[in-house]
């Protein structure tokens, strides 16, 4: 593997230094299918530029598939983009912009079990895009919100057609947003966290 | 609309089940420490002469705290790879790690509210 002298390294920029204080961490992902708006979303609301972390689909491999010798053939890198706020001096928000597809998930671990919840950001032109993807959240648990992201183009459906056609339960929220606005966005990121906030039972 | 129509799931308690994961991801070598990608490091010391290069960066970008896809991205270089970096340098307790903070069973509202609260500064 190349590896770039440590010298020519770029980190942060100097206003993208975190402080010493911020040493707890949260993440939300937004998972949707190609070319529906995530890493514009990750983008409109992150403070850094945003960032992409990759993993190659042959370390999910090792020791299932038998490609001795033909590891090159088999290698495909999977890239995510992802971006940062900060919420207080102690406490950060990551956001992932992560595929619909499954098997990429696997790649980093705890992608979704570690994450507060979900964005679904679905593109009404093609709506069964996000069929497969809400069927793996619920599976898994994952509490997640349903964006739509308002492409000029594309048909607007009310939202309890939407509702119906995705099977959503009545308390699963369904937003239009525009993932080219921070506002939008950041909008958006609200109603996942007061969904959230109603699932929780109050202590007694 | 006339489109088609999706049929809701029930959650698998398998798979929501954390544990599950290293079984699949394999955890083949036994050693990797458990690393998320929002795992905050921190230097703890600066890089000595006989630190591996690839390591020395690492410790000169976390004089700040920085999460593991921070650090993966600027140097380019595979999560796993990095998670594999950080566990030698964890071990040598050349930097400190803070686990993110996960969703639980039961959601925390102090910590909801926190995140909401820092949203509506934005």
């Amino acid at each position: 593997m190349d590896f770039r002298s440590s010298d020519t390294i770029t980190g942060p920029r100097s206003e993208d230094v975190l402080p010493t204080t911020a040493t707890a961490a949260v993440k939300v992902v937004i998972v949707g299918g190609f070319g529906v708006g995530k890493t514009t979303m990750v983008g409109s609301v992150s403070e850094i530029r945003p960032l992409t972390t990759e993993e190659t689909m042959t370390q999910a491999g090792v020791g299932v598939d038998d490609n001795v010798g033909v590891e090159s053939k088999t290698a495909t890198t999977v890239a995510m983009d992802f971006g940062r706020i900060s919420l207080s001096e102690e406490l950060i928000l990551y956001l992932f912009g992560t595929p619909g597809q499954e098997r990429f998930w696997f790649l980093w671990n705890g992608l979704f079990e570690g994450a507060l919840g979900a964005v679904v950001l679905i593109d009404t032109r093609r709506l069964q895009v996000s069929f497969d993807v809400i069927g793996r959240l619920e599976e898994r648990g994952v509490p997640f919100v349903v964006a739509v992201n308002t492409f000029p183009d594309a048909p607007h459906h009310p939202v309890e057609a939407l509702r119906n056609a995705l099977d959503l339960p009545d308390e699963v929220p369904i937003i239009d947003c525009d993932a080219r606005l921070r506002a939008s966005s950041r909008d958006v990121l609200l109603t996942l966290m007061r969904y959230l906030h109603s699932l929780a039972v109050p202590l007694t | 609309m006339s489109a088609p129509r999706r049929e809701r799931r029930k959650a698998d308690p398998a798979l929501s089940d954390p544990e599950r994961l290293y079984v699949i991801t394999g955890d083949t070598d036994g050693e990797r420490a458990a690393l998320d990608l929002v795992t905050m490091v921190v230097s703890q010391a600066e890089p000595s002469p006989t630190v591996q290069p690839e390591q020395a960066a690492i410790l000169r970008l976390c004089r700040a705290p920085l999460s593991v896809a921070e650090i993966s991205a600027y140097l380019s270089l595979p999560f796993s790879v990095v998670t594999s970096l950080l566990t030698e340098l964890l071990a040598t307790e050349l930097i400190e790690s803070r686990a993110p903070i996960v969703r639980a069973a039961l959601p925390d509202r102090s910590l909801l509210e926190a995140v909401m609260h820092g949203l509506q500064k934005l």
